[in-house]
């Protein structure tokens, strides 16, 4: 890929690694960000942004009408964020995330409607339905969870770096975790690690300002997550999570950065999560007016769609992807629905491998 | 007065070591505080520093010598005006180090020979048997070699890391330091820093770490410095390593191991005395194995980093320095998942594992004097658990007795109660008894430490309890 190398050239670039937080508070500089992607792989952006829109919604739905139960945390708000990651990310990068996990899945190459027929609890899901919303994975794909305990993700990710850099494949892994799990201590225990040891991991630290309901200046002391690294010396950039193309050129630097045998790096993604922490959420803490400004000023699909017909793309075609992108979810539902329970005798296979 | 210098015991469980070097030599004048000479035990190599000033009027044990007794005078100190050397007491062996914790005498050898004549006076009544049981598997007849636990676990790991370059050990001092209590010696320098690491002292952290490197198609060897330290690591046990296979529908597991000394050590009190077997067996997801003997810890570890599942390896630090025949075969491997009958008997079935088997063994042998044969079942696999094993043997004699270190509620003695009135209710003669460690967290002191334990004489007492017999022994 053409970006890559552009990327790899300008991480070589670099003159002093340590000021390199300091340069970088905020967005990241002019001449990266003016560097856009190609007329296609904007749209294929756009088109994965809009998967996971639809999709999640349309999970919403399902679960209103009783047909997914349990927890079932929604990405709606987020896209940019895993889109943005994933587009610059290899075949053998690996990547990890917390439950709230259906978009990381589907920018991973994931099959739509084995996501969804998880999340209905039937035989065709991922997991066989034993999973549910928040464990999937595909090996496959290199997606390793989909994980439930708050920022037991990290360490994972860590360890999935230490086989990258083990093995010498060259592989990088994405550790996404939110904000809430960014005051866990196997966080820190992870970055001393992973820093101490140089793995090639990137901690995407998703701050979508509440963990749960509590937001990050009630849960955080010291606000600026991008900087929690700074101990450990690992670099960490905060970055506008709501727009596609900025979420894509930070992580082309952060990727460079850890392929060239640099260690860790710390992505602070500022993002917003338009939905509740789960389905039962009231969402309380926050004000309808909050959530507005946020739909109508940042949405990143709106962003994106902007500089799209801006480039000279037409409305048609991002119609086209529309539809396609419904049919989809409309298909991916059907057969989440159409797709048996799985089988009693499923409840004592899988437990250890014979 | 002449002042005798002691072999001093360097750590709870030492009983004897190696005069490794005097950095004195006969006329030398000491200050306290001064090193004198360095001792090399089963753990580390230690310096011994004096505690009185003087002058080294005699040295007794010369350096180089193997296997010094705790408490044999190795020097005498000459105090100020004195040029006559008198001669020295008898060694006072276990004098000056609270042994509450004494070896098993059912596997005796060189290097707890020494402890034996120091042995708890309950431990010291009991008959020793005449052989050392067979720890190794029945069927094999070839020849076998002298080896303490802690080689061969040492041994088993190194075979198979030479096997499976996927295969890496983690943990705390297991590299340069070459493990906590010696279990990793010699790795480090035979594959390098890249297989062998130290980690910081994060439990949480490094068992996750592991989990990942395992979904990433390693096989790490994650060593726990005591178990006591994986409550730190517990979630990533149970979360994200047990549970992964049935979360993803069978599609990813997780190969690694967790090893590392479980149950009471010597003296170290509540934080770090405490079994966890039962904690790990309660949970699908896991295997749970926990050997007594040197040829079992050879086996089963072998078994358990082959296994493709999370394996959770139970030893204990007092049976490190125990020697047993191990067989002597290219490639020993003991399956996870078979009980061993230890010894044969009718009359009653001792199940035990992990340094229990030792105790079952004395109290067997005691047993048998007044005409009570005990056949003693080293469990060795906590999960899958040989219930076939114990229930064979209890249909035969009637009688069970479960014993174990860790708490009576909710153990594992309280499990295989269950499992023998589901299968072999009929057959019992006598209500199933449990030999357990005490319900409270583990005391200090040495006489509250050794009630607190489960003893030989308690397996004695419930054994003859199971048959009705009264009487002292």
């Amino acid at each position: 890929m053409a970006n890559k190398v552009a990327a790899n050239k300008r991480a070589e670039g670099k003159t002093v690694e340590g000021k390199k937080s300091e340069r970088k508070r905020g967005r990241p500089p002019k001449s990266i960000i003016n560097d856009k992607p190609s007329a296609d792989t904007m749209l294929e952006m756009y088109r994965q942004m809009v998967l996971i829109r639809r999709f999640e919604e349309k999970a919403g739905q399902l679960y209103g009408m009783g047909q997914i139960g349990g927890f079932c945390h929604l990405y709606i708000g987020q896209e940019a964020v895993v889109v943005g990651i994933q587009s610059v990310a290899k075949e053998m990068d690996s990547v990890v995330t917390s439950y709230r996990d259906h978009g990381h899945m589907l920018a991973c190459d994931m099959d739509a409607g084995g996501v969804m027929a998880e999340l209905t609890g039937r035989e065709d899901g991922y997991s066989k339905g034993k999973g549910g919303s928040m464990h999937m994975f595909s090996r496959e794909k290199n997606f390793y969870g989909g994980h439930g305990i708050v920022a037991a993700q990290v360490p994972i990710g860590a360890g999935l770096a230490f086989a990258h850099k083990y093995n010498g494949d060259g592989g990088v892994n994405m550790a996404y975790l939110g904000d809430g799990a960014a005051n866990q201590g196997q966080v820190y225990e992870t970055f001393n690690m992973a820093a101490l040891w140089s793995l090639p991991v990137i901690f995407v630290i998703e701050n979508n300002q509440y963990g749960m309901g509590t937001s990050v200046s009630r849960a955080a002391a010291g606000q600026e997550l991008a900087d929690r690294g700074k101990a450990y010396g690992i670099p960490g950039v905060q970055v506008d999570g709501m727009d596609v193309l900025a979420v894509r050129t930070a992580a082309e630097e952060a990727l460079a950065h850890c392929r060239a045998g640099k260690g860790p790096y710390i992505l602070e993604m500022k993002t917003y999560r338009y939905r509740g922490h789960s389905m039962s959420d009231p969402a309380k803490y926050r004000t309808r007016e909050e959530v507005d400004a946020m739909r109508k000023q940042h949405d990143p699909i709106e962003q994106l769609r902007d500089v799209l017909l801006r480039e000279g793309a037409d409305e048609a075609q991002l119609k086209d992807i529309d539809q396609k992108v419904k049919k989809i979810v409309g298909d991916a539902a059907d057969f989440a629905l159409a797709s048996p329970e799985p089988n009693a005798s499923e409840l004592y296979t899988d437990i250890i491998v014979a | 007065m002449a002042i005798e210098i002691k072999m001093p015991a360097l750590s709870p469980t030492m009983t004897e070591g190696r005069l490794s070097r005097w950095l004195v030599s006969q006329g030398d004048s000491v200050a306290s505080g001064d090193v004198i000479a360095e001792i090399e035990t089963d753990k580390a190599t230690m310096e011994v520093e004096a505690i009185d000033e003087g002058t080294i009027g005699a040295i007794h044990i010369g350096e180089g010598t193997d296997g010094v007794a705790v408490g044999a005078v190795i020097a005498t100190l000459l105090e100020e005006g004195e040029t006559e050397v008198p001669p020295i007491s008898q060694p006072v062996s276990g004098a000056t180090t609270p042994v509450a914790e004494a070896p098993t005498q059912a596997a005796p050898n060189q290097e707890t020979a020494s402890a034996v004549a120091a042995a708890a006076p309950i431990a010291a009544s009991v008959a020793a048997p005449a052989a050392a049981p067979v720890g190794a598997e029945p069927d094999w007849q070839g020849s076998t070699r002298t080896m303490t636990v802690r080689e061969a676990l040492r041994d088993a790991m190194a075979e198979e890391m030479r096997q499976d370059e996927r295969i890496f050990v983690m943990g705390e001092e297991v590299a340069e330091y070459q493990g906590a209590y010696k279990v990793t010696q010699g790795l480090l320098d035979e594959f390098s820093a890249k297989r062998v690491i130290d980690t910081p002292i994060t439990e949480h952290g490094f068992a996750g770490l592991g989990v990942g490197a395992a979904f990433g198609d390693l096989r790490p060897i994650i060593e726990f410095m005591t178990f006591n330290f994986s409550m730190q690591a517990i979630d990533h046990i149970i979360n994200s390593a047990a549970k992964t296979l049935y979360m993803s529908g069978g599609q990813m597991g997780c190969p690694i191991v967790f090893r590392g000394p479980n149950g009471a050590a010597s003296r170290v009190a509540a934080q770090h005395s405490q079994c966890y077997a039962s904690w790990y067996a309660h949970c699908p997801g896991l295997k749970v194995v926990s050997p007594w003997s040197a040829a079992d810890a050879k086996g089963l570890l072998k078994s358990a980093i082959r296994d493709p599942n999370p394996v959770i390896f139970l030893e204990n630090e007092v049976m490190y320095g125990q020697s047993f025949e191990v067989p002597e075969a290219d490639d020993w491997v003991v399956p996870i998942g078979r009980a061993n009958i230890v010894r044969q008997g009718a009359d009653v079935t001792i199940t035990a594992f992990s340094i229990m088997v030792g105790k079952a063994l004395e109290a067997a042998e005691a047993l048998s004097s007044i005409g009570i044969e005990a056949e003693v079942i080293d469990l060795r696999s906590l999960r899958p658990l040989d219930t076939e094993t114990i229930l064979t043997s209890v249909k035969k004699t009637g009688r069970m007795i479960s014993c174990e270190e860790g708490f009576p509620f909710a153990g594992i003695g309280a499990e295989l109660a269950m499992q023998v009135m589901d299968g072999a209710f009929d057959y019992l003669d006598a209500p199933v008894m449990r030999v357990t460690g005490k319900d409270v967290p583990m005391p200090y002191a040495a006489n509250l430490e050794t009630l607190a334990l489960p003893q030989a004489q308690d397996i004695i007492e419930a054994g003859k309890a199971v048959c009705y017999r009264a009487g002292g022994l």
